[in-house]
């Protein structure tokens, strides 16, 4: 294989020397389809995202599908409430591989704003895997534009034979439970913190949640 | 229109309505239990107020002894509005009579305050959850409840 001096020199003399992962992920980083949804207000950003002020076409990913069989890439936009969350990860086990998810927000990652509440879960990542962590609340279209480069360096540095290889696969789908969903997290994705500085409910109320199976 | 004084109303559904006790909340009419209805289609019917609409049913807890629900009413017709009422419940064990045969408006609103809070309303057409799924165990909106530590 040539190395990058040898493509330099040679593009200079009017030669294109590529390999087939370069020039499979070069194609598949800058036609990234995202999922059409919106969860909460970070769907806003989303659509100014898209819209003709931040262009997200610039960068390949205009094409929201409705559909998750032709989408690539899952942008949970926004506070993913217990109720959601069971159709959330079902998209995600009917999209095609090789596919990817963004966590846009603070509600997404972790519950955000309503981290202490009843009916919201903290952080999409305890049920399927995410690619890219955006903060903020909601994130700007130029946080959620940076995300999405950050995606395409991440496919483009990994062999696409290799990407294959690791098929993500489907994951359990969570079910309602008297005080919560059932199970709390798919252990093989996400395991809880052993401590955490902010751990203020393990701290106030020893015993824990009553209801369901904990894991 | 100017809206009528909870001191006028007071009078009027006292004259009214013989035996139903009323008292002055502020700006609020406390109703009993016994006679949320007849004080309801009373304001609805009555021309000089026609409460015609019920803009907000929510309730309030108030541990350990008692849930207050809360109903603003307005009149679209005579452009006056809100009147509050409030009628205090038992803790252990909410009931009062639905206003859905009266506002059709308070269908999901009382769902909702039934869902979060507990209060059964006698009488409505279709009691259910409609925010927590069946199932669901408890009213989070009760300030002794205690959610789920979701690392457990």
């Amino acid at each position: 294989m040539a190395d990058d001096g040898l493509k330099s020199e040679l593009q200079k003399q009017g030669v294109f020397v590529t390999t087939w992962d370069d020039l499979v992920n070069w194609g598949r980083s800058n036609s990234i389809w995202p999922l059409q949804f919106g969860l909460a207000c970070c769907a806003i950003e989303m659509i100014a995202s898209a819209a003709s002020r931040y262009d997200i076409a610039r960068f390949g990913s205009e094409i929201f599908r409705a559909s998750p069989r032709q989408a690539d890439l899952m942008i949970v936009a926004g506070t993913v409430t217990k109720k959601m969350a069971p159709q959330v990860v079902r998209l995600y086990n009917q999209m095609a591989e090789p596919k990817y998810v963004i966590s846009m927000g603070a509600c997404a990652t972790s519950g955000g704003p309503f981290h202490r509440g009843y009916n919201v879960l903290k952080g999409i990542d305890r049920y399927i895997p995410v690619d890219v962590y955006i903060p903020g609340c909601p994130p700007t279209p130029q946080a959620l534009l940076d995300g999405l480069q950050r995606l395409q360096e991440r496919i483009r540095s990994r062999p696409m034979g290799r990407v294959m290889d690791e098929k993500r696969g489907e994951y359990p789908v969570p079910e309602f439970g008297p005080r919560g969903l059932e199970p709390r997290y798919t252990p093989q994705v996400w395991q809880p913190p052993a401590s955490h500085p902010f751990d203020y409910q393990r701290a106030a109320r020893p015993e824990g949640g009553s209801g369901g199976g904990a894991a | 229109m100017s809206a009528p004084a909870p001191e006028e109303l007071k009078a009027f559904l006292e004259q009214q309505l013989p035996g139903v006790t009323l008292s002055q909340d502020a700006l609020a009419l406390a109703v009993l239990p016994r006679d949320l209805a007849d004080v309801c289609r009373v304001l609805k019917d009555t021309e000089r107020f026609r409460f015609d609409y019920l803009s907000n049913l929510t309730a309030v807890d108030y541990p350990p002894d008692s849930i207050v629900v809360v109903y603003h009413l307005y009149s679209m017709h005579h452009r006056h509005g809100p009147l509050a009422l409030k009628v205090t419940l038992p803790r252990s064990a909410p009931a009062v009579a639905s206003v859905t045969p009266i506002w059709r408006a308070a269908e999901f609103q009382e769902r909702e305050v039934y869902d979060l809070y507990g209060v059964t309303f006698e009488g409505h057409p279709d009691l259910r959850r409609i925010l927590m799924w069946d199932g669901f165990d408890g009213h989070p909106m009760r300030k002794d409840y205690v959610p789920e530590d979701q690392n457990a």
